[in-house]
């Protein structure tokens, strides 16, 4: 197969697996798991194929045309940046699927559960590699709506729902922004491709509307990596099963939005206002992400706040700009990605032994879980930024890159210390913590399920639900006995996520060569060489390292009264975006309700009015502010007796059905004038339709006589004259529009040519001499066909509304349906 | 109702109009006249012998439901727009054929089966109108 | 003769629209039945007017001798006529239906699908 098409295929692999998730689940239960892995395993295994070419400063362009009118083509650009993403969402996404596997054990929709995230997975696989900046908007919003479903995947509760619904409505609006300036890119620059993109140089930043586009390209990247005021839905979102946030939250969805900064970078950055704006949203979201995550005791939520801090400083040193700090954010990104998964897959481990994540709760795991610990150790010393680790190694460089520069950044870099700092602890806070000390009892007995409990601790609105029975999903082991380490399927990701933070320190080199050099290189668009090692050695960024390792393990110590310090100060404050968003969409409702109840108050006669009103302005107001009024029409001097007399007979016709006092006249009356116009028809040369209709003028008097006299309702009117007088303004104001209208079409001459041709070839073509019914049956025979449709349909409905029983469509406590109904 | 009149003249004029109609249908293509025009007409004489004898008269004469009449009309329609597909021509294409019977050349086309067609959903579409609105009446 | 049948046209619009805006569903229909006429014409109208010679070839002939009546808002009048008999017909029945279910045949008081008071929309998730 050629590499294009096996590219696309593996873009589609995903997709197509997902399809299949749900059989392959109901076949072999858990263990699809270890099958369904091989399909990212596989689109790993196709990415490292490019690395050789990305590491010697290659890229790869490919695709296929899409909407070759538009110019649109759906295609994929391989290079440092987007290979390394690419690596990160298909080796991490392999893990995250084994470990859904034991996570996910025994849950009745454990199939649904891998189809959404093999979906997420190919939507976010899109969004790195698309080249066209269009299939990069439609993967950006496939992944609001699988992420959609992944927070809701327990969508029985209400807690879930909630967090879906603000995840999908703050990621997807900020997708809409991203969409208004994508578009005005391609208006601007004309390009609609990013590879065209990254070589059009200083297009975009000279270009006027520079700031409007940026600040629409940064409401997509910001509402979905989470940065504050954005913030709120990525905590929330920890309602979602383990894996999901384990995924989500560390390599993919919230990356998204720092994988657009930094692909945008070397046509957007370097500005004044990107190195005013990232930094800036930047550090709040670092500083405001890592104080929260002090705030709270359960686990997950410990590290969502401290996952919303990392993409603030990722966010902030993109902004920075300079060289050492591009370094150093390619480097942190690949860090947190797995040191931040493999904690959270911990979390989860924890919570399916023990039934519970609250922090209070647990201690003495490590004698039980020796291996969890050891994980959790390791993942926890990447995060806190010790060596020989990943996080060390981007820690120094993050350091070096804050010191570096002017007294400006002095700011920024007590940011990333305080974060840093707190950041630690929390990591040992959640790694640490529940491992030592005295061995509580285990908590889940006599508390329910672990679910009840979380959502007591998860910090969002108390649900007035019962606690919710974990129905036949996340039967912890625990509750079967001891906590223990957990299963194969369990423990291989995170410790596999944790090891590669250690490894890729040690085996520094050559992770700088094949990926962040070549990362950083094309998130700068010019050839970075990054050669950090694992090493400590005496410089400014080591003693930041040291002092934020001392206030770390500071604050680790006194976390309980920070946390108390933290929640007072939160109380105080009383209202978040949180809030916020709720009372937001409380008053969208009240609004919609509002406007729904003035235009449709249920009033027949009210819409009728405003429909003629419409009608009327349409025909009178643009003929008088145009003035192209018909001119004085010229009526003939002499009419034909006969003709006269049938235009008498509709004048008569016409108002004696509206002054009709009972049923007779009012029919009567209704056929004459119907019958003056079979008359018209049949002066002017169309006797087909004067004998239609003859024929249903016959048939309507008929069935009007049959129902009337059943109805036995007077046809006469009692309007006030209140309602007399505009109703008949309207009617006038209708009448003479359509009149001059039609006096207007009249004066013009007329384009017979269509007419014409159905004369000239009727008999040659169809070898019929009425012409009429050549049109009917032959040249317009679809639009017949589709008319006699309509007739039939009209008819089996009114069958049906005659066979329904009158009294099916009664209330039952109508006083006429219990005494007897009919008399 | 009950009219002698009307009951010793209907069987006469309800037969007269039928073939008047299915006469309207057939001339339709060179003449004025044609499907619809000769559906309405035959569904006035059902409703003329529904009056005089009763709904159940016209159904027993009918011998199949109304709207089976006017479901079996939209196929044929239907099937004559697809017959062209069988000749490789679009969708509707009028086709010809003149074979000789009994001396004379008889045309008969596709647009003539489809104006059948169009005759038997308006005769039994609005004739299950009209005769479910008079067997109500009956009723009452 | 157009302008004639433009003013009788505008007439027939205007005994339509006033009879639509009654509140009684009888009166309702009576205006859309004399609509379906009033549009009718309108088209009609608009083809242009000639008298007395139907758009029929005579025998023999390939094309028509003179001038004819123009057939193309004929063919769209036929089935609009139809159409609108059988829609007269639907309204007619589904207002008898709505009047003997309801018991009413004012509109302002058919109000089973939009209550008067319905409650305001649950603003939860």
């Amino acid at each position: 197969m050629p590499a294009t098409s096996l590219t696309f295929f593996v873009l589609l692999s995903p997709f197509i697996a997902a399809a299949l998730a749900p059989l392959a689940t109901r076949l072999l239960g858990h263990r699809a798991a270890w099958l369904l892995a091989l399909v990212p395993a596989g689109i790993f295994l196709h990415f490292t194929r490019f690395s050789a070419d990305v590491a010697g400063g290659g890229t790869t362009a490919e695709g296929y045309d899409w909407i070759p009118s538009l110019g649109l083509r759906f295609s994929w650009l391989i290079d440092g940046l987007s290979l390394t993403f690419a690596l990160m969402i298909s080796g991490i996404g392999t893990l995250i699927v084994l470990y859904a596997g034991g996570y996910l054990k025994g849950h009745a929709q454990q199939g649904r559960f891998f189809a959404y995230i093999l979906l997420f997975m190919g939507s976010m696989l899109g969004v790195v590699v698309s080249d066209s900046l269009f299939s990069l908007f439609v993967y950006w919003e496939l992944t609001s709506i699988t992420s959609f479903l992944l927070i809701g995947f327990e969508h029985e509760r209400t807690a879930a729902r909630r967090a879906a619904f603000q995840a999908l409505v703050v990621t997807g609006g900020g997708g809409l922004s991203l969409l208004a300036g994508l578009l005005m890119i391609w208006n601007i620059t004309g390009i609609a491709d990013l590879s065209g993109l990254l070589a059009s140089g200083e297009t975009l930043r000279s270009a006027p509307l520079y700031p409007v586009i940026l600040v629409l390209i940064l409401g997509g990247a910001f509402t979905k990596s989470a940065q504050f005021p954005f913030h709120f839905w990525l905590p929330n979102a920890m309602e979602a099963p383990t894996p999901v946030s384990a995924y989500l939250h560390s390599a993919t969805m919230v990356k998204a939005g720092v994988y657009l900064v930094m692909r945008l970078f070397p046509v957007m950055g370097g500005t004044v206002l990107w190195e005013t704006i990232l930094p800036l949203f930047g550090g709040v979201t670092l500083v405001f992400g890592a104080v929260l995550a002090v705030r709270h005791v359960d686990l997950k939520m410990m590290l969502a706040y401290t996952t919303m801090a990392s993409l603030g400083l990722l966010v902030m040193l993109t902004g920075l700009g300079s060289e050492r700090a591009i370094d150093a954010a390619v480097l942190y990104l690949v860090a947190h990605a797995l040191f931040k998964g493999a904690l959270f897959m911990v979390a989860g481990i924890i919570d399916h032994e023990t039934g519970t994540r609250n922090l209070t709760k647990l201690a003495g795991l490590a004698r039980a879980m020796p291996l969890t610990f050891a994980i959790a150790m390791v993942a926890a010393l990447s995060m806190g930024g010790l060596p020989p680790f990943l996080g060390f190694v981007a820690k120094e460089e993050i350091y070096a890159a804050l010191t570096a520069g002017d007294s400006a950044l002095m700011l920024a870099c007590a940011a990333a210390v305080l974060g840093n700092a707190l950041m630690f602890a929390v990591a040992f806070a959640v790694a640490l913590k529940p491992f030592v000390g005295p061995v509580l009892p285990s908590p889940q007995r006599g508390e329910g399920g672990s679910k009840s409990r979380m959502r007591g601790t998860a910090g969002s609105e108390q649900v007035a639900t019962p606690p919710h029975p974990p129905s036949g999903h996340l039967l912890p082991v625990g509750e079967k006995g001891e906590p223990h380490d957990p299963p194969v399927l369990l423990w291989l990701g995170p410790a596999l996520m944790a090891l590669g933070g250690l490894l890729t320190a040690l085996f520094a080199p050559a992770f700088h060569a094949a990926i962040s050099s070549p990362m950083a290189s094309a998130v700068a668009g010019e050839t970075h060489v990054i050669d950090l090692l694992p090493v400590p050695h005496w410089s400014l960024p080591l003693a930041l390292s040291l002092v934020t390792i001392a206030i770390g393990v500071g604050f680790y110590l006194v976390l309980a009264r920070i946390r108390a310090g933290v929640a007072k100060g939160l109380d105080i404050l009383g209202w978040g975006p949180d809030r916020g968003f709720d009372q937001a969409i409380a008053g969208l409702v009240r609004f919609s309700v509002g406007v729904t109840r003035r235009l449709q108050p249920g009033r027949l006669d009210s819409y009728m009015t405003v429909t003629f009103v419409l009608l009327a302005l349409v025909l009178l107001v643009p003929p008088a502010v145009y003035g192209e009024f018909a001119r004085a029409p010229l009526f003939p001097a002499h009419i034909p007796w006969h003709e006269l007399a049938i235009i008498l007979l509709a004048v008569i016709g016409l108002p004696a059905v509206v002054l009709a006092k009972n049923r007779l006249t009012a029919i009567v009356s209704l056929g004459i004038q119907g019958f003056a116009v079979a008359m018209i028809f049949l002066l002017y040369g169309a006797p087909d339709l004067a004998f239609t209709q003859f024929m249903v003028e016959t048939l309507s008097v008929v069935i009007l006589t049959l129902v009337m006299t059943r109805l036995r309702l007077s046809p006469s009117d009692r309007r006030p004259l209140s309602q007399v007088l505009p109703d008949a303004a309207i009617a006038i104001a209708c009448g003479l529009g359509m009149m001059l209208f039609l006096m207007k079409v009249t004066e013009a001459p007329f384009d017979s040519s269509l007419s014409d041709f159905f004369e000239r070839f009727s008999k040659p073509l169809a070898h019929g001499g009425n012409i009429v019914n050549v049109i009917i049956v032959d040249f317009r025979g679809t639009d017949t066909l589709g008319e006699i449709a309509v007739v039939m349909v009209a008819a089996l409905s009114i069958l049906s509304l005659i066979r329904v029983r009158a009294g099916a469509l009664r209330r039952p406590d109508d006083p006429a349906e219990t005494d007897g109904g009919r008399r | 109702m009950n009219s002698l009149i009307l009951r010793t003249i209907a069987p006469v004029l309800v037969s007269l109009m039928v073939l008047f109609s299915i006469f309207v249908l057939l001339r339709g293509h060179n003449e004025p006249g044609g499907g619809f025009i000769g559906g309405l007409i035959a569904v006035a004489a059902l409703s003329i012998y529904g009056i005089a004898f009763g709904v159940g008269a016209v159904r027993r004469a009918l011998r199949f439901h109304p709207a089976t009449i006017a479901g079996a009309g939209l196929m044929l329609a239907t099937l004559s727009g697809l017959v062209s597909a069988l000749f490789g021509a679009p969708f509707m294409t009028g086709l010809w054929v003149t074979p000789v019977i009994f001396g004379t050349e008889i045309p008969l086309a596709t647009v003539m089966s489809f104006d059948i067609g169009v005759y038997l959903v308006v005769v039994g579409a609005i004739g299950a109108v009209a005769l479910s609105l008079e067997e109500e009446e009956d009723d009452a | 003769m157009e302008p004639v049948f433009a003013v009788l046209t505008g007439l027939f619009f205007a005994f339509a629209v006033y009879l639509m805006l009654s509140k009684f569903i009888i009166r309702v229909l009576l205006g859309v039945a004399i609509l379906g006429n009033a549009v009718n014409l309108l088209i009609f109208i608009n083809g242009r007017l000639l008298r007395e010679v139907p758009p029929v070839l005579a025998a023999g002939l390939d094309v028509p001798a003179g001038p004819v009546a123009n057939p193309l808002p004929q063919a769209l009048i036929l089935t609009a006529i139809v159409i609108s008999f059988s829609f007269f017909a639907f309204l007619l029945v589904l207002s008898w239906r709505a009047y003997e279910a309801l018991g009413t045949d004012n509109t302002d008081r058919m109000r089973l699908a939009e209550p008067e008071t319905s409650p305001l929309p649950p603003e939860g998730y």
